[in-house]
């Protein structure tokens, strides 16, 4: 791979750009890999980056039935941030978030991290004892947050209104090194390096059903042939149920649509996250200057990548009410996202009932953040069995209901 | 908008009016229950990518609760129908096999 780099662009201006490699190769399957991981978004990426980097295993496939990055890894609002409540969940997005801070420079590819600032609403009494607990709670988990004022508020981002129609802003929870990066060239970053340590990055391949044998996995049939395999990952997301059930059991899982949207280009207005979860909705702005908006799930279970109309339109009134400067703003388009939700909405990062195949999912409404992590510590729960940041992340904990209740801590978006 | 035709008081209901309440046809499972039977009457879903059958609650309606057959691909309704059923009666069965005749019945046959 050659690197990029100032003196690889000058070159490459003298040449007239005819230098320029494919970022990752374009390969046919092999008929057998100690590890496939299934799902080429980032999360899966990312397991396959970290199983090389950290493990040494490199003799791997990344199977994707779409495009690479083209599922939720395309379609999130790309905000990261790790002020959970709960310790397991506080482990896993710190180290993630953690990883994004060097992760331009590690890939040598720049994924334009921006630790911009992500402040979460108070907008009620609830909230803001909550808030406050939060915060304390990340001091001890060692992940830097702060409770500020309404004044402060105001003054990281002007364009805010504190006395809404309905919710006051009453003070806000402060994650100075949360931020956005470029959904895109996180997961084209992680590919380019998964293919320069001679991975096979397999697009349009669709899995059609996994091979056993006494209990253990030994590949997959896929459209593009059978494919063997000593362990495999299943790190698909909204089609995690699917693809479980070809493999013979089941998740406690649900999948639903989650939409987000863009305005029209405008200038810079505003520099930092703001999440408003009472009302419900979120903006930030890229760095084309499209303000950046998401709002929450549709209820019922959808596999169509495309969401209700009305959750765009309570979105769309939230941030009127909170920002009435974006009233006149034309929305440029509009997408959803098929995502999957547990039963206690935090992720699971998991072995499963077949020996050699492990899972994860359920990152819900909010995995964008934790890619780096997820993968870091779902190698390492590939390659040795168990990794400290995802002892808690079983599929198992509902039997014995030791929940990561992160959705009574978070509410809603997270 | 997803538009259900409530069975009970007969109103085509856009979803703004309905509340949905996740898989139908789950068995409840309750006190001398295996830990494999609770855990998944209560967690467990099918989740299944097509063919699907729901809870709904005619909540800004009539108030009551019926069962929906409806595909989670395509957002197409097959019929909805009395929540006081165990399984899907025949003449739904009819219509999921008349427009999905590969579909399987599975753990419902």
């Amino acid at each position: 791979m050659k690197r990029y780099s100032a003196f690889a662009i000058a070159r490459e201006a003298l040449r007239q750009h005819t230098g320029w490699d494919r970022a990752w190769a374009k390969r046919p399957p092999k008929s057998k890999y100690d590890v496939v991981i299934v799902g080429a978004g980032g999360h899966g990426l990312a397991t396959a980056y970290y199983l090389g980097k950290n493990f040494g295993i490199t003799n791997v496939a990344i199977i994707e039935k779409g495009w690479l990055g083209g599922g939720n890894t395309g379609r999130n609002t790309t905000i990261i941030r790790s002020n959970y409540l709960q310790d397991p969940s506080a482990a896993i997005y710190e180290k993630s978030r953690s990883l994004y801070e060097n992760l331009s420079q590690d890939l040598n590819y720049n994924v334009m991290f921006s630790p911009r600032g992500v402040i979460m609403l108070a907008q009620t009494q609830h909230e803001i004892r909550g808030y406050q607990r939060t915060a304390h709670a990340n001091s001890l988990q060692g992940v830097s947050t702060e409770w500020i004022t309404p004044e402060r508020v105001k003054e990281l981002c002007p364009i805010i209104n504190l006395d809404g129609p309905r919710y006051p802003v009453l003070g806000g929870l402060w994650q100075e090194r949360g931020g956005t990066a470029r959904h895109d060239a996180v997961a084209w970053g992680y590919a380019r390096a998964c293919s320069d340590m001679g991975m096979d990055i397999i697009q349009q391949c669709e899995v059609t059903g996994v091979k056993k044998e006494n209990g253990k996995v030994t590949g997959v049939q896929t459209t593009q042939g059978d494919i063997g395999c000593d362990k495999l990952g299943m790190v698909v997301a909204g089609h995690a149920s699917v693809l479980a059930e070809k493999a013979g059991f089941r998740l406690p899982m649900e999948s639903v649509a989650l939409q987000a949207l863009v305005s029209e280009p405008i200038k810079p207005c505003m520099d930092v996250v703001i999440m408003a979860n009472t009302v419900h909705g979120y903006m930030s702005q890229s760095d084309k200057g499209e303000m950046v908006i998401g709002g929450g799930t549709d209820s019922f279970n959808n596999y169509t990548q495309r969401g209700s109309f009305h959750h765009i339109e309570e979105t769309v009134r939230a941030l009127v009410e909170t920002f009435p400067m974006v009233s006149r703003l034309k929305m440029l388009r509009q997408w959803g996202g098929i995502v999957d939700v547990t039963g206690d909405r935090s992720p699971i990062l998991s072995k499963t009932p077949v020996d050699g195949i492990f899972v994860n999912c359920g990152w819900g409404t909010g995995g964008f953040k934790a890619i780096p992590g997820s993968g870091w510590a779902m190698a390492e729960l590939m390659a040795k069995g168990s990794s400290p940041l995802t002892n808690e992340f079983s599929m198992h904990r509902f039997r014995e209901g030791k929940f990561i209740d992160e959705s009574v801590a978070a509410g809603v978006a997270h | 908008m997803l538009t259900l035709h409530c069975p009970y008081c007969g109103v085509d209901a856009d979803e703004t009016d309905l509340h949905a309440g996740g898989e139908a046809h789950l068995t409840r499972f309750g006190p001398g229950a295996s830990d494999d039977d609770f855990e998944g009457y209560l967690f467990t879903r099918k989740n299944p990518k097509g063919v699907h059958f729901e809870r709904w609650r005619h909540a800004y309606g009539c108030g009551k609760w019926f069962l929906a057959a409806r595909c989670t691909a395509t957002l197409e309704v097959f019929a909805t129908y009395s929540a006081q059923t165990v399984a899907p009666p025949a003449d739904v069965r009819a219509a999921i096999t008349a427009k999905r005749p590969d579909w399987s019945w599975g753990d419902l046959s």
